[in-house]
Parts: C-alpha cells; sequence; structure tokens
C-alpha cells in the first residue's frame, strides 16, 4: 500500500479546505488536499449568490457593522447558534473578504451615482457615495437588515474558488483529485489521518498528517430532490461517524430553498428574489405579502419555504407532470438585468428548462439545499472525540446557522471559518508531534479492504446499491421533509433501518477490474444511510419547531427543553444513533426573542443571569434585536 | 410522442489488459426536458453500473462532464437530448488522458499549465493590513476580469482545438484566456516581458492556427479567439518596443482591450 506523509491532510478542496490549506501552506507546512474531483469542480463553483460581511459601503448598507450582522445571523439561526462563534464570524468576515479582494477576486464594486435597485418587486432610486466608489459593493438578501451579501455578477462561488485555488498552486498545496477518503487512522484517542481510495485506479492508500481537516461539505444526496451537486454524499461525516468518537451536530436541521427549479433542482439563486423578483401562485398572485407582509420574499429561506408549501397545500399550486410548484418571476427586472446581474440564472433557465426568464416565468418549488448539521466542532474547529482532527464549512457543525441559516451566510462561512479555524490548525501543528502507529494504520486500512472483498464476493446476488439508495432518498422526501410529524418520522425511521441492514449485503452487478463507479456508491450507501437516520431520528426527538425543523404536532418554539444541541454517536453495529444534548451556546448575548417574521408562539427559557453575560464584559449585554 | 433513443457509448478500461476499444449501444425512452445527465444515468442505475462518466453539479457551472457528442465537444448537463438525432454517440475528450469510457483526467492536465503559467495574481500578500479598507476598483473592470474568470476548465476548446491535438506541450485557449485574466488585473504585478516569457512561444499565442474552433465549442461562450489576439498584439507591440516610437506605441496598446472586437 502506497503510504503519504504531509503536515495537513485536507479531506475536500472547495472553499473552505482550500482557504485552510492555503493558511497552512503559507506558514510554511506541507498540505495534502484530497478531492473527488479537481478542486474548481468542487460544489462550491455552483454558488452564485454571495457572501455575507458587514462592510456598509453600499448605500443599501450604511449603517451596517458586525454587531447588526451578528443579531441577523442569531436571529436567522431562531436562536439555535453558538453566539460566541457567531461573534467570531461576523468580526471576522469583513477582513476575510478584504483579503480575498487581495488575492485577486473580482467582487463587483460601488459605482458612485443614482441607481435604479428593487426592494418587493419596485423600482427605488438610491445614491451611492462618491467617496465609497470602487470598494466592495453588496446586494439584499434574505433575512438580513442591511444589504450586506458581497458578490461577482452571480459567480461568487466559481470567482472566489479560482482565486482560491490559484493561491494553493502559489503556496505549493499539493492536490491529489479523484481520491476519497473512506476511513480515519485513529488509536482511539488521537486522528492520524486517512485511508483513501484511489478514483482512478481502486488502489487503497494511506494518508498520515498530523492534523486532519474534513471539509467535504454537505451530505444533501440523502434527498431525492436536492440542490446539491452528486459528489455531496457525506463522505467526510461518515468517516468521523463511523468512528464511534465524533458526533454530529443537529443533523435534524435541514434547510429547504424556495427555489429550486422545476424538474431538475436545479438553484436559482436568492439574488433573484433580492434583486427584485415575486412568488407567484396558479392564479399570477403574489401571496407572499399576505403571509409575511414585512418581509414578503425575503423572509428566511426556511419561512418563505414553509409559505411556498402551505399555500400550494390550499390549492394554489400550478399542476405540472413532475408535481406541483409556484412560479418565480424576475420579467420587470429587464433583460439588461437578466443578462448581466443574473445571468447564471438566465442561462439555467434556457439551457436546462427551456424558458426565457426574461419573458416567461420560472417554475420552482422548495427543494432540499443545505445542511446545517455536520461534524461536531468546537469554536477553533477542532472536532469532538479526536484530537487533531479539524472540520469547516457545511461538513462542520460549527455552529453558526443554528437552526436555519441566512442565504450568503454559508458562502462566506467558507472562507471565513477556513481563516479562522486554518489559523487554529496552524497553531495546533506548532506545538504537536505524532507517533504514527503501524496498528491503526493497518485496523483502518483492513477495515476498509474487508468491506471491499465483502462487496465483491457478494457480486450480483447481492443488493443493488442504485436500488436502496433511490429508496433512502424517497423516505427521506415523504417522511423528514419540510413539514414533519410523530408518525410520519416513526415510520420513516423504521424504513431507513430496514434499508440500513440490507446495505450490509450490497453486490456489484457489473464487476470490472480497476476503479467502479459502482463500488463507489456502494461503499457510500451504509454510511449514508447513518447520516439518513441521525437526522431522522433526530427529528423524531426533537418536539419542538425551531427554524426549517418544523414539527407539525409541536408548533412551538420550546426554549424551555430544547434550548440546545443535538449529538448523535453511531456505536459499531448498532442500527440507530444514541442522541446526547448540550446547550445551544456557552452564553446568550441576544437574549432568545421572537425573530420578527415566521410567527409562531414561544415557550420561554428561564436562563440563569450568567448565561447571559458576556465573558470579559462588565455587564450584561442588552443589545436586543432590532425590530424589523 | 416520445422517442426511442439510441446511445452508443465508447467503452474502453485502460486498467483491464482484457479490455479493448469498443463502441457500446444502449436504447433509452426520452422524456420531456431530458438532458445526457438524465440519460446516462438512467443507463448507469438500470442497465450497466460500470460506465465511465463524470458529473458533479449537474447545472453547467463545474465543468466535469465534457465529452464529444455526436462529434462535438460540449458539456452533457445541459446538453437537451430533443436538441439532437435519436441516435446519439459519446466519446471521450481527447487529448486529456482517458481513466476509463467517457472519463478522461483534466484535472491533471490543467494544474500542469496552471503551474506553467503561474496563474496566480503576482502580488505581495504580506502587504495585506487586516485594519486598511480594500484597495479600489472600478466596477466596469471587475466585470471585465469575472468575465475571463468564468471559464469551468471542462476541456471542450482543448479538445476542439488543431493544435492540441498535434503537439502535447501547446497550452490551448482556456490557458491563454488565464493568462488574460491574469494581464488586466492591476492587482497582478507581472510586466509585458513576464508574459512574454510564459506564452510568447508556439505553445502559447504563437501556436494557435486559427481554426476558432475553440470559441465555437465553449459552453461558457467566454470570447476565447479576442484573449488570443490582444494576447498576440501585446507580445508583438513589446517585441517591437525599441523601435517604434513610444507615442505610436501607446495608442496601439490602449486600443483594446477585452472585450473589442479585431
Amino acid at each position: 500500500m502506497q503510504i503519504f506523509h504531509t503536515d495537513l491532510l485536507c479531506i475536500g478542496a472547495g472553499l473552505a479546505g482550500e482557504r485552510v490549506a492555503v493558511e497552512a501552506a503559507m506558514a510554511g507546512f506541507g498540505v495534502t488536499c484530497l478531492s473527488i474531483v479537481p478542486p474548481r469542480r468542487s460544489h462550491s463553483s455552483a454558488a452564485q449568490g454571495g457572501m455575507q460581511a458587514a462592510l456598509g459601503n453600499a448605500v443599501m448598507g450604511k449603517g451596517d457593522s458586525p454587531d447588526v450582522h451578528f443579531a441577523d445571523t442569531v436571529k436567522g439561526s431562531d436562536w439555535g447558534c453558538d453566539q460566541e462563534v457567531a461573534r467570531i464570524f461576523a468580526d471576522t468576515a469583513p477582513i476575510v473578504m478584504r483579503e480575498m479582494a487581495h488575492w485577486g477576486v473580482p467582487w463587483n464594486r460601488v459605482v458612485a451615482g443614482t441607481h435604479t435597485y428593487y426592494k418587493g418587486g419596485k423600482p427605488f432610486e438610491a445614491e451611492e457615495a462618491a467617496d465609497k466608489h470602487g470598494l466592495i459593493h453588496a446586494r439584499a438578501f434574505g433575512g438580513t437588515a442591511k444589504w450586506r451579501t458581497c458578490y461577482t455578477a452571480d459567480g461568487t462561488g466559481r470567482a472566489v474558488l479560482n482565486t482560491l485555488d490559484t493561491k494553493c498552486l502559489q503556496y505549493g498545496v499539493s492536490i491529489h483529485d479523484r481520491t476519497q477518503a473512506e476511513a480515519l487512522i485513529h488509536d482511539g484517542t488521537r486522528c492520524m489521518g486517512a485511508i483513501v481510495r484511489c478514483l482512478k485506479t481502486g488502489q487503497l492508500m494511506a494518508y498520515l498528517a498530523r492534523a486532519t481537516l474534513i471539509a467535504t461539505g454537505g451530505y444533501g444526496r440523502i434527498y431525492r430532490a436536492t440542490t446539491n451537486a452528486v459528489i455531496c454524499d457525506g463522505g467526510g461525516q461518515i468517516i468521523a461517524l463511523d468512528t464511534g468518537l465524533v458526533p454530529m451536530g443537529n443533523m435534524e436541521a435541514v434547510q429547504f430553498h424556495p427555489t429550486g427549479t422545476v424538474p431538475t433542482d436545479i438553484l436559482v439563486t436568492e439574488g433573484c428574489r433580492g434583486d427584485g423578483g415575486t412568488l407567484l401562485d396558479v392564479n399570477g398572485y403574489r401571496f407572499m405579502p399576505d403571509y409575511e407582509p414585512d418581509k414578503a420574499e425575503l423572509a428566511s429561506r426556511d419561512v418563505v419555504s414553509r409559505r411556498m408549501i402551505e399555500h400550494m397545500r390550499k390549492g394554489f399550486g400550478v399542476p405540472s407532470p413532475y408535481g406541483e410548484h409556484l412560479w418565480l418571476d424576475i420579467r420587470h427586472l429587464g433583460e439588461r438585468h437578466i443578462t448581466t446581474k443574473l445571468r447564471e440564472v438566465y442561462d439555467i433557465c434556457t439551457n436546462f428548462l427551456g424558458v426565457d426568464p426574461i419573458h416567461q416565468l420560472i417554475p420552482v418549488r422548495p427543494t432540499h439545499h443545505y445542511s446545517m448539521g455536520g461534524v461536531r466542532v468546537d469554536k477553533s474547529g477542532a472536532a469532538y472525540g479526536l484530537s487533531g482532527l479539524f472540520s469547516a464549512g457545511e461538513s462542520a457543525c460549527w455552529d453558526m446557522h443554528g437552526f436555519n441559516r441566512l442565504g450568503g451566510n454559508s458562502l462566506a462561512e467558507t472562507v471565513v471559518a477556513g481563516s479562522y479555524i486554518g489559523k487554529q490548525v496552524v497553531q495546533f501543528l506548532q506545538g504537536t508531534e505524532v507517533d504514527f502507529s503501524s496498528a491503526a494504520i493497518r485496523n483502518a486500512h483492513s477495515k476498509v479492504a474487508e468491506r471491499i472483498a465483502r462487496i465483491e464476493s457478494n457480486g450480483r446476488s447481492g443488493e443493488n446499491c442504485f436500488t436502496l439508495r433511490n429508496a433512502m432518498q424517497d423516505v427521506m422526501m415523504e417522511h423528514v421533509g419540510i413539514f414533519r410529524n410523530e408518525a410520519d418520522l416513526t415510520a420513516g425511521v423504521e424504513k431507513l433501518q430496514t434499508l440500513l441492514e440490507r446495505s450490509a449485503n450490497i453486490g456489484l452487478q457489473a464487476p470490472s477490474r480497476g476503479f467502479t463507479p459502482e463500488m463507489s456508491m456502494a461503499l457510500r450507501l451504509p454510511g449514508m444511510l447513518k447520516l439518513a437516520l441521525c437526522t431522522a431520528y433526530g427529528a423524531l426527538m426533537r418536539t419542538e419547531s425551531r427554524g426549517a425543523h418544523t414539527r407539525e404536532d409541536y408548533p412551538e418554539r420550546n426554549d424551555r427543553d430544547w434550548l440546545n444541541r443535538t449529538l448523535a454517536y453511531w456505536a459499531e453495529g448498532e442500527t440507530l444513533p444514541t442522541l446526547k444534548y448540550e446547550d445551544a451556546s456557552p452564553y446568550f448575548e441576544i437574549p432568545p426573542g421572537d425573530r420578527g417574521y415566521g410567527g409562531g408562539k414561544i415557550i420561554p427559557a428561564d436562563l440563569p443571569p450568567e448565561k447571559l453575560t458576556v465573558p470579559g464584559r462588565p455587564a450584561p449585554h442588552t443589545a436586543t434585536p432590532e425590530k424589523q | 410522442m416520445s422517442r426511442r433513443l439510441h446511445l452508443e457509448i465508447f467503452r474502453y478500461n485502460p486498467l483491464d489488459p482484457d479490455s479493448v476499444p469498443r463502441m457500446q449501444s444502449f436504447y433509452v425512452n426520452e422524456y420531456d426536458s431530458m438532458t445526457l445527465f438524465i440519460a446516462l444515468n438512467l443507463i448507469r442505475e438500470e442497465q450497466d453500473p460500470g460506465v465511465q462518466f463524470d458529473f458533479c453539479c449537474r447545472a453547467g457551472i463545474c465543468g466535469s462532464c465534457g465529452m464529444v457528442i455526436n462529434g462535438r465537444p460540449g458539456l452533457a448537463c445541459h446538453t437537451q437530448t430533443r436538441d439532437l438525432p435519436d441516435h446519439i454517440v459519446l466519446h471521450p475528450l481527447p487529448v486529456f488522458k482517458l481513466i476509463g469510457d467517457l472519463s478522461v483526467d483534466t484535472g491533471t492536465w490543467f494544474r500542469n499549465v496552471g503551474k506553467r503559467i503561474e496563474a496566480w495574481v503576482h502580488t505581495d500578500d504580506t502587504a495585506f493590513n487586516p485594519a486598511d479598507e480594500e484597495s479600489r476598483m472600478e466596477n466596469a473592470l471587475a466585470e471585465q476580469i469575472f468575465e475571463l474568470d468564468r471559464c469551468v476548465e471542462c476541456g471542450c476548446c482543448i479538445a476542439a482545438c488543431g493544435t492540441a491535438r498535434m503537439r502535447e506541450d501547446f497550452m490551448g485557449a482556456a490557458t491563454i484566456n488565464r493568462v488574460a485574466r491574469f494581464y488586466i488585473d492591476p492587482r497582478d504585478k507581472r510586466s509585458d516581458d513576464d508574459y512574454y516569457d510564459v506564452i510568447g512561444n508556439d505553445e502559447g499565442v504563437f501556436g494557435c492556427m486559427g481554426l476558432l474552433g475553440c470559441e465555437d465549442v465553449c459552453p461558457k461562450k467566454i470570447p476565447l479567439q479576442d484573449q488570443l489576439g490582444i494576447m498576440r498584439r501585446m507580445l508583438a507591440l513589446n517585441s517591437v518596443k525599441g523601435i517604434l516610437p513610444k507615442g505610436i506605441l501607446d495608442r496601439l496598446r490602449h486600443k483594446g482591450c477585452c472585450h473589442e472586437k479585431h
């Protein structure tokens, strides 16, 4: 078996992975990034909208500050986030965006003078200040008090990923693409790297590292209708969960995006609504102001998604061969705006739907979009349970998103967390030495090798991995969707357990020498089922509604009993995770309150005064969120 | 009335000594809004799970699924079957190393040319001060840079290039486009001479035969041929800078930016 040594092993080379890699490489450490695809093909490249950072340059962002950004983020999370982390995030974001500008990101810039912008579908004029000319501009996103989302047309992910990838090249980060980590190498207390399968040859290799980072993005492919790329199968979360030592945080917190297209589930950016797009029903009626008079289409994503489903349930959906949907209308923004500022949207509509958004309505429905849950890490990005293991980006539950993240905050998280956690990783590397245990390497290797041998020997008589995967995805859509209740979730958990048992007998329908794509799926599926079970079982146990987690049978947000974070552990051989709980936040800089949108009753918590004190600050901080 | 599509797919596993390159036929029923992404996945899930091909974002943004579709390089994810005849022939992209069937190794290829052209903004990273506001830039220039940064490195332009088919060291349109991106970026401190060292040869701009295939097949409609022209003119002017008067050179140099047609 081929063995590679490095200081830092980054599993995943999207925005978060590459940002951490650059930080460590700039500090002089050897870094190797693993990636299923070439780094520039990472799902980060598909992000259109932008990154939130309180720069306050744009006229509509006037008066913005990290404090306002922090308050928006906490409210968006429905008070489920770790406020210490949200504070780090909001304070660091402006610096990181400026740094990205220094490195080469072509952010859109402020142009002094009068401009026509849109709010709620209506045009208005605003004057950009002369002294801000040439600084980074920002656009509106849902759930934010100010226009704060830095952007590069509608290709922000592409532009930032390209720039980060160039920095990796410059600082000599080794990229091993077409590789997939199949197991972590550890001795029960310390992580030492990973056993990795080459996706060109099928060979297993060992990567030994003093620090290991999981930055593999989300695991949206446990759902049938998802905006996630086909590689977002939870590989990183699975290898962490499989250790039995590292918990997943808040797996039941799953975000659906209001505007996935029908039938292809490709996302059209929230920038459409930020720039003034509206949602229409079967009668061409704009219904969102009826539900959310203040924010309308720009309420947070969980709220808009639920209102859409609610409206369709009342019989106002548009029937189609692919099921019911609603319309997104951006026609009034005009050809110039649509073909420049929203060009990717224009391309998606014409290329994939055969719809011309300048003259036609876009068919949309809420679609699985983002996983707030993931590898539970502390504020420095270090995973619970194993030293030397870190996680950043969507794969992690760092946890600044709580139970619902705001648009523009995930893309920002990748580079902000990447920068911050990158510095913590550097510190860790500076103070640590590792003795690599040959027993640990052999154990991890033989586990994977045995699984491969078993799948090969099952052959055609084994279960078909695609059949099982499709069944899992359907269970998740049907039982663990936007609206949840005890009966559906109970049935869902049972079905997933049955599928997990069947997945032990997966075989290959088309064996071939060397690399086989079917083997990749076969190896991945039992882990995906475990992630699905963590999600479904966590949702069943959480008897309240918070952020994106909506229980029809428990409609109130219950701070008295549920102001906490779910930790899901997986003991080997079990068919259910073991759930534990920890406080949502070490302290509440902003005490739990009303989000100002979405409605719903709150059962209040009785928090002791020390929980309302920010360490290092003299008196209890009284900043309450502005009423919007 | 939906059609029955006949997909003929190139099959070869270089890791299997018994594998012989061949074409294999598959048949699928066409649905509304069917793309090659949908058709190929149906084949893998229902007929032959061993077929190798690449998709990632399946939304035309990542560039994974470049392949030769009825003789023309393109992205399979945003190729709708209704735009093709009912007989669809699929080959892997040429030039790049074959991994198996329709899958090729674009990652290694692009990484190597990236190293050759030092594809990063040459700026002083230590000069970044977290307390300062960002350096200013004209929005129009930022948009121009992004216009070139939109390249997804799918490899279609390389696969459609006559020179790239003949010589392994030709850097191709995507690479020259990347150089052009850094050239117009004021943050990149490289001089014209530095750029000359990188692409002023027949591995770079002077190797192009002007067949224009690159721009024809670019799924992102990047003005590749313009970039080649602009880079060539920059290099040409640079090579006569000791001969022509400075006034004339300046006039010529300022004529033309990334969108100007030639």
